[in-house]
Order: C-alpha cells, then sequence, then structure tokens
C-alpha cells in the first residue's frame, strides 16, 4: 500500500530518474569520444583556448555546493534546522556563482569569434568546429540542469523552513540532494574532457 | 524487501574529509594534464574522474547504504553507457 | 460478494466532480481508461491513413493525392503509430489498469506523475497535430535521419519535440512502473509469483527507463541543429551523418522490444488460462524477457548495413542480432507447449493470441533474413522490410492490443460482448492482414522500394492485391472496435471470472472498485495453478 513514509521508495524513484539523465548526458558523450578519437589534434588545440581558471573554480565551487547540500541532509537528521538551511542556501550560492562564471566565459568566447556556427569555427579546421560545437551543447545542457537543481533545492528550502521537510520526512530534500550531485557528477567528467584535453 | 526508513546519515566530519579528498583530487588531475603522455592522459583523466565521481556516489549520495536493487541497477545503466560508447567504435574504429 | 461501487462511480477524491473527476484523477483504473480511448483514437486515424497510403498506392501513378501529400501521409502515419499507438499502447492502457491489480496493491506508486504522464503523451498527441498545420508535415519519414531532416523546409523541429515530449511521458510511465513492482507487491508475493504480465512490464519499463534518453538528446540535436546550425551531423563542418543513425537506432532497436514485450506478456497470461493449464516454463519465460530487454540494446546497428558503416561493424551486429531470436523463439516455444494436452477452451482472445502466434513467428523468421547482412543488403529499404515489422509490430504487438482488449474488457467495464462479431472480425483483419502484407514481402524480394510514390508495371498486380487486403483488414479492425463499444449500451452483466483465471484481476468484482479489492485478494504459491479453477468448473457442471 503507498503509504506516505515509504521514503526508501520515492529515492527508488529518483535514482531511477537520475538514470535516465545519465543516459541522457551519455549520448552526447557517445559524439565526444567518436569525435575525439577521430580529431585528437583539433581537440587539444581547442581546449588549449579554453580558460582553466574557470574550469578549475567552478570544479571547486560545484564540490563545496554538494558537501554543503549533504551537510545538510546529515543536519536535518539531526533536527539541526538551521544548519540545514543554511547548507542549502551555500548551495544555492555556489550555484548561482558557477552560473555567472559561465556566463563570463561564454561571453568571453563569443566575443572571440566562438560560437556555433560563427564564421571564425567554420573557417578554421572542422575538428575544432566539432570541440566548439560539442562544449556549447554540453555545458549549455548542463548548464539548465543547474538551474533545475538550484529550483529543487529553493523548494526544499521552503520546506524545511516551513517545517514540513522535517527529520522524518526528508525526502524530497534527500532527492534534491541526489539531483544535485549528480549534476556534479556530469561536471567532474565534463571539466577534464573540456578543459584539461593536451 | 528492505525496511522503510533508512535512517543514515554521515558525521560532518566524514563528509568534511570527503571534501578535501575531492580537492586534492582535482589538484592531481590539473597537475596530471600537464605531463604529456599522448592519449594515456585522457585515460589518465577518466580514471581520477571515475574515483571523484565513486566518492560522491558513496558517501555524498549515500550509495554506500543503499540496498542492492539501487547498486546493481546503477551499475547497469554505467554498463548500458558502456556497450553505448564501445559498440559505437565497431563502427568508428574500422572505417 | 456483496455489492460495492465500482470505480466508474467513486472518483479517487471525492472533491472531483464530473469531467473533473476523470481529468484530474489519480486513480491508476481512470488514467488507463483515459489513455485508452486516447490510444484508440490515434490508432483508428493512423489505420485510416495508412489506408490512405495503399489506396495511393493500389493502382500506378497519382491516384488521388499528390507525392508531397503523400511523403506527409507515411511520416504521420509511421510517427502516430509508433509514437502514439505501439509504444504506449499496452503499458500505459493495460499496464496502468492491471499492474496494481495483479500484485495486489490499490495504485502505482506515484500516481500524480501518472497523471502527469497522461497529460505528457496528450500534449504530444496536440503538438504533432499543430506541427500538421503550420508549415506542413515532415516529410522524413519517422526516423528523422539527417541531412534531411535538418535541410527539408518542412515543420521537422515541432514534429521532434512532440516525439520527444512522448519520450518524457514513456519515460516516467516506465519509472513508475519499477517503483511499483519493487516496493508495492503484496507481502506475501515473490519475484516468482509475479505474473508474466507485470514481469514483461518490468522488463519493458527497464528498457523504457534506460534507452529513450538517448532518443531525447538526438532529437534535441536534430533541433539544436536547425535553428543553431552547430554541424555536428553535418560533414561539410566536420561532423558525421552515420552518427546521428547510431543514436537513434540505439533508443529505437530497444524500442521494438518495449513494443513487443507486454505483448508477449499478454500471450503468457491469455494462453494458459484457455488452455486450463499451467503455463509451460514459467522461469523461462521470465529470464527470456529479461534476456530480451538486455540483448535487444546491443544490436541497435543491424538498421544500419547499407549506411557506410564499417564492415567489422556490420559483423558484429550481425552476429549478436541472431542472438535476440533465441530468448523470443523461448517464448513461442513455451506458448505451444502449454497448449499440448491442455483443455483448450475456444474464446476470442485465445483466437487472437493463436493469430499472434503465427502472424509473430513469421515477423520473427523474416526478421533473421534481414539480419543476416547478406540478404539485408540486397532487400534494405523494400517493401520486404515493411512486411517484416508489420508482421512484428501489427501482427504482434496490434494483435496482443486486441488480445488484452478481449480479455480484459470484461473486467474494466464489467459488460460481455458478442462473440460473433468478435470472430468475425478476428478472421476478417487475419486474412486481410496475409493478403495485405504477404504480397509486400514479394514486392520486396522483386526489388521494390519502400517509401515510394510510384513504381514501375511489373509492380502492380502486387500492390492491387495489397490495397485490396487492406480494405478487409480495416474493416475487420472497426468490426473489432464497434463490437467491444456496443456493449456500453448493456447493463454491467459480466461475472467477476469469466474466463477461469488464476492471477490477481480475477478476484474482485468487474468493474474493480476504486481501492481494487474488496477482501484481500489470495497470492498463490503458483501463480498459474488452475487446480482451484478446474474443481470450481467441474462443480458447476455437475450442478447443473
Amino acid at each position: 500500500m503507498s503509504s506516505p513514509s515509504d521514503e526508501s521508495g520515492k529515492k527508488l524513484g529518483m535514482w531511477l530518474f537520475l538514470y535516465t539523465e545519465i543516459i541522457l548526458f551519455g549520448g552526447l558523450f557517445v559524439l565526444y569520444a567518436v569525435y575525439f578519437a577521430r580529431y585528437t589534434s583539433d581537440f587539444i588545440e581547442g581546449g588549449k583556448e579554453l580558460n582553466r581558471l574557470f574550469g578549475v573554480a567552478n570544479t571547486i565551487i560545484l564540490l563545496i555546493s554538494s558537501f554543503s547540500v549533504a551537510a545538510s541532509i546529515t543536519a536535518i537528521q539531526k533536527k539541526e534546522k538551521k544548519r540545514a538551511m543554511a547548507g542549502i542556501v551555500a548551495a544555492l550560492l555556489c550555484g548561482l556563482v558557477f552560473l555567472v562564471n559561465k556566463f563570463f566565459e561564454w561571453s568571453h568566447k563569443i566575443d572571440l569569434g566562438i560560437f556555433p556556427n560563427s564564421e571564425k569555427l567554420l573557417d578554421g579546421p572542422p575538428g575544432q568546429n566539432i570541440f566548439f560545437g560539442l562544449y556549447f551543447v554540453i555545458t549549455g545542457l548542463h548548464g539548465i540542469h543547474i538551474i533545475l537543481g538550484m529550483t529543487l533545492l529553493f523548494i526544499s528550502l521552503v520546506y524545511v523552513q516551513r517545517n514540513r521537510t522535517n527529520h522524518e520526512r526528508f525526502a524530497l530534500l534527500e532527492n534534491s540532494g541526489l539531483y544535485w550531485h549528480l549534476v556534479d557528477l556530469i561536471w567532474i567528467f565534463i571539466f577534464p574532457l573540456f578543459y584539461l584535453v593536451i | 524487501m528492505k525496511s522503510l526508513n533508512t535512517q543514515h546519515f554521515f558525521e560532518y566530519k566524514i563528509l568534511i574529509n570527503v571534501l578535501l579528498t575531492l580537492l586534492a583530487l582535482t589538484g592531481i588531475t590539473v597537475i596530471a594534464s600537464y605531463i604529456d603522455l599522448g592519449k594515456m592522459n585522457v585515460w589518465i583523466a577518466l580514471f581520477i574522474a571515475s574515483i571523484k565521481g565513486s566518492f560522491i556516489l558513496f558517501f555524498f549520495m549515500h550509495m554506500k547504504y543503499e540496498g542492492r536493487v539501487l547498486v546493481l541497477s546503477f551499475l547497469g545503466t554505467v554498463f548500458f553507457l558502456g556497450i553505448m560508447i564501445s559498440f559505437t567504435f565497431w563502427d568508428v574504429g574500422f572505417r | 460478494m456483496e455489492v460495492v461501487n465500482s470505480f466508474f462511480v467513486t472518483p479517487s477524491s471525492s472533491r472531483l466532480k464530473g469531467i473533473w473527476s476523470w481529468l484530474l484523477t489519480t486513480d491508476h483504473k481512470r488514467i488507463g481508461l483515459m489513455y485508452l480511448y486516447s490510444i484508440l483514437f490515434w490508432f483508428l486515424l493512423a489505420v485510416l491513413l495508412g489506408g490512405f497510403i495503399r489506396l495511393e498506392l493500389m493502382f500506378p501513378g497519382e491516384t488521388f493525392i499528390s507525392p508531397e501529400v503523400y511523403n506527409s501521409l507515411f511520416t504521420l502515419h509511421g510517427v502516430i503509430m509508433i509514437f502514439l499507438f505501439i509504444i504506449p499502447a499496452l503499458p500505459a492502457v493495460f499496464g496502468n489498469f492491471f499492474l496494481p491489480i495483479q500484485i495486489g496493491t490499490d495504485d502505482v506508486f506515484f500516481p500524480k506523475l501518472n497523471l502527469l504522464s497522461w497529460y505528457l503523451y496528450m500534449a504530444g498527441g496536440i503538438i504533432a497535430v499543430i506541427s500538421l498545420f503550420s508549415d506542413g508535415f515532415p516529410d522524413t519519414g519517422w526516423t528523422f535521419y539527417v541531412p534531411f531532416s535538418i535541410s527539408t523546409n518542412t515543420n521537422v523541429s515541432t514534429a521532434v519535440f512532440a516525439a520527444f515530449v512522448l519520450g518524457m511521458a514513456s519515460m516516467l510511465t516506465g519509472l513508475n512502473f519499477i517503483t511499483t513492482i519493487h516496493r508495492m507487491r503484496k507481502k506475501n508475493m515473490g519475484w516468482m509469483q509475479i505474473p508474466l504480465f507485470t514481469w514483461s512490464l518490468y522488463a519493458t519499463s527497464w528498457v523504457q527507463l534506460l534507452a529513450t534518453p538517448v532518443v531525447s538528446i538526438t532529437l534535441l540535436l536534430v533541433m539544436i541543429e536547425r535553428y543553431i546550425g552547430v554541424g555536428l551531423f553535418d560533414p561539410a563542418k566536420g561532423g558525421d551523418p552515420i552518427l546521428y543513425q547510431h543514436l537513434f537506432w540505439m533508443y529505437s532497436h530497444p524500442a521494438v522490444y518495449i513494443m513487443i514485450l507486454p505483448g508477449m506478456g499478454v500471450i503468457s497470461e491469455i494462453i494458459p488460462v484457455f488452455s486450463r493449464k499451467s503455463i509451460f516454463g514459467y522461469k523461462a519465460i521470465v529470464a527470456s524477457s529479461m534476456a530480451i530487454a538486455v540483448a535487444g540494446s546491443l544490436v541497435w546497428a543491424h538498421h544500419m548495413y547499407t549506411s557506410g558503416m564499417s564492415d567489422t561493424a556490420v559483423f558484429v551486429f550481425s552476429l549478436l542480432t541472431f542472438v535476440v531470436a533465441i530468448p523470443s523463439a523461448i517464448k513461442v516455444f513455451s506458448w505451444v507447449a502449454t497448449l499440448y494436452k491442455g483443455s483448450i477452451q475456444m474464446a476470442p482472445p485465445l483466437f487472437l493470441s493463436l493469430c499472434f502466434i503465427y502472424l509473430f513467428s513469421v515477423g520473427g523468421l523474416t526478421g533473421l533474413v534481414l539480419g543476416a547482412a547478406g540478404t539485408d543488403i540486397y532487400v534494405h529499404d523494400t517493401h520486404f522490410v515493411v512486411a517484416h515489422f508489420h508482421f512484428t509490430m501489427f501482427g504482434g504487438t496490434g494483435f496482443a492490443f486486441f488480445a488484452a482488449l478481449y480479455y480484459w474488457w470484461p473486467k474494466m467495464f464489467g459488460r460481455m460482448y458478442d462473440f460473433k462479431k468478435a470472430y468475425i472480425g478476428a478472421i476478417l483483419l487475419t486474412g486481410g492482414f496475409m493478403f495485405h502484407y504477404v504480397p509486400m514481402f514479394i514486392l520486396g524480394l522483386q526489388g521494390m522500394p519502400r517509401r515510394y510514390f510510384d513504381y514501375l508495371p511489373q509492380y502492380a498486380k502486387g500492390n492491387f492485391f495489397a490495397g485490396f487486403g487492406a480494405a478487409f483488414m480495416i474493416i475487420g479492425i472497426f468490426l473489432l472496435v464497434i463490437n467491444l463499444l456496443l456493449t456500453l449500451r448493456k447493463p454491467m452483466d459480466a461475472s467477476s471470472d469469466p474466463w477461469g483465471g488464476t492471477t490477481l484481476e480475477w478476484q474482485t468484482p468487474s468493474p474493480p472498485p476504486l481501492h481494487n479489492f474488496v477482501k484481500e485478494p489470495v497470492v498463490l504459491d503458483y501463480p498459474y495453478d488452475f487446480t482451484g479453477v478446474v474443481k470450481k468448473y467441474a462443480k458447476n457442471t455437475k450442478g447443473e
């Protein structure tokens, strides 16, 4: 019988949803793998044009945000409401900084004439066009997921504040956390594939 | 069937240690990328990324406490992803 | 049994009145019926569109529609049949209705998500219709192959978006079913006591969950290419169009198992009931369902032998394709072995199931002709392929859909239908089907390509016969549907167990009450144990 207290079931549902997200990005990683094998040197050239500092900074930001979400789930189970809320707020701020960084990074690239279908890319070697094409598509899709994750975290924040999420019922917070960690997990793979190709 | 409520959590100290490990691994992967090993670089980067991913899975995502169903189905998903990528190379690797 | 109100009378929440008690319901049975009505609508529409295609092809040259309309027609026929009918047909209608009942619970795990899936399904259908009336419906075929889907001026983006939304609906249904089966089975129902239909849905759900996202991202990429032009599939910009086909078939091949697996589950339910005999090889059928789900995701590139991919890939995928045939064959043999020495009672559901076994076997065996690279290159993209997948999809899933309708209709609506009309409809359907598709096998072997508007004079006879058969088939389909709809005028007369089934849905009144069971259902140690049923029927005949 469906009882509202079956938190494990809700978690199972969330994990199943995460699998679909993994495969969604997986389709793009198939393209990355094939094109990397075909245009290795172009990918390396392209990778050098990306700013590593931005990449490293964003990785650190996401790792910290993941930590604070994990900490807030520990806090809610320990009945420390304030800490739980602080954790979510910290994660939200990190997400925001991530997006701001991404915005500057993208606009810098666009200023340089590097954007999908730009003349500079079309005139250059085809491999670099593909590299930056994948870069924009994958980081763009990832950015959308950051926004979705932040929305989920914000809803959880409201629920915690209203005590609708508490030490007995925290599936919503836990599931939003899972989603956020997945977004982080995907970034952990995006980061070396685009910023660190040598 | 498992119990309905799984009240498992990690102490803050463990979480902080995990975070520090993750940051250290980020440093290692950046340093490793400066050593030119040709195509091996990608494999090394992916290997470190997988270790980082496992830390997140096990600790932040509580996979350590989950039952067989989640572990197996997650491995199944990764397996399917592996098939997607590797089987495509039956084509593009032999053209 | 005491008189209880059925779910038709009791809304899922007492606040809901009138039409809202349907549109906002979280009752899996009402959602299942809403799927049934919408899916029947799309199915009959696409049947008519298919009829127009065959009518156009009956005579050489332009008969009554222009080539452009013809191209849109076969695309529309394919898109509706695949995304709006076959993929959701069995899981969304009968899965929703019977999965919770078969495992003895009162609803799916996420009832609201279930309703959301239905709305996504409807939204997808509506978006597809919108694309029809703006800039013309796509002329790409349901496969949306690049580069044509990126360069054509018709409204591919909207149609592709419709498929994307429908994919989401399908994914969420799968997610819901897996969670339901894991968390909500009756306490004393172990994995090896789950009815086979539910088992097949479990396997299907995994495929839905893990394969659909691939097509989601692929279709998104088509849209991105059309609007922005990144060039990921454009050779002039460094892309590779064959990769589109890889990604597309990574979903769409497993998708054919999304279509057929629940159909096989339905047949596995019907055959033992009407043979009064335990299903042969319960565990083998379960294992083969799971094996099909796994093996089905390893063989996608057998759709691409002539695309220009490497010979190694052709060899590997051809080899793997033959592996998939094994679990399907296990099922067919198990069904036939169940019938052997059974006490067979003929009824329309069994009749349709027997047609299923025959037609599906023909479809499966001709699949091996296509799976072998040598013969496939000869018949690739001919009418042979068209005939093959209609034998499996229509002769398989389509017949299973009708078999399921006729098997569970008394349970869903509480009314028994007329057997005579059902038999006539089924015979017209099967006979028309053979007349319709067998000529296509021959046309294909003679070299007539698929999707062509016109043909050489030597193909005229075959096309004429096919169109002739199509007419009978369509009459049969409509007769089968109308026969069921006619029952709605009668009062409810069906007993709780008209066939003598053993699974849990036959332990509740027809139609079931809101929470599915009046008294706690009894889970049999073995789900297809007919000793009780046989005793009951023996007593009844003695008493009369």
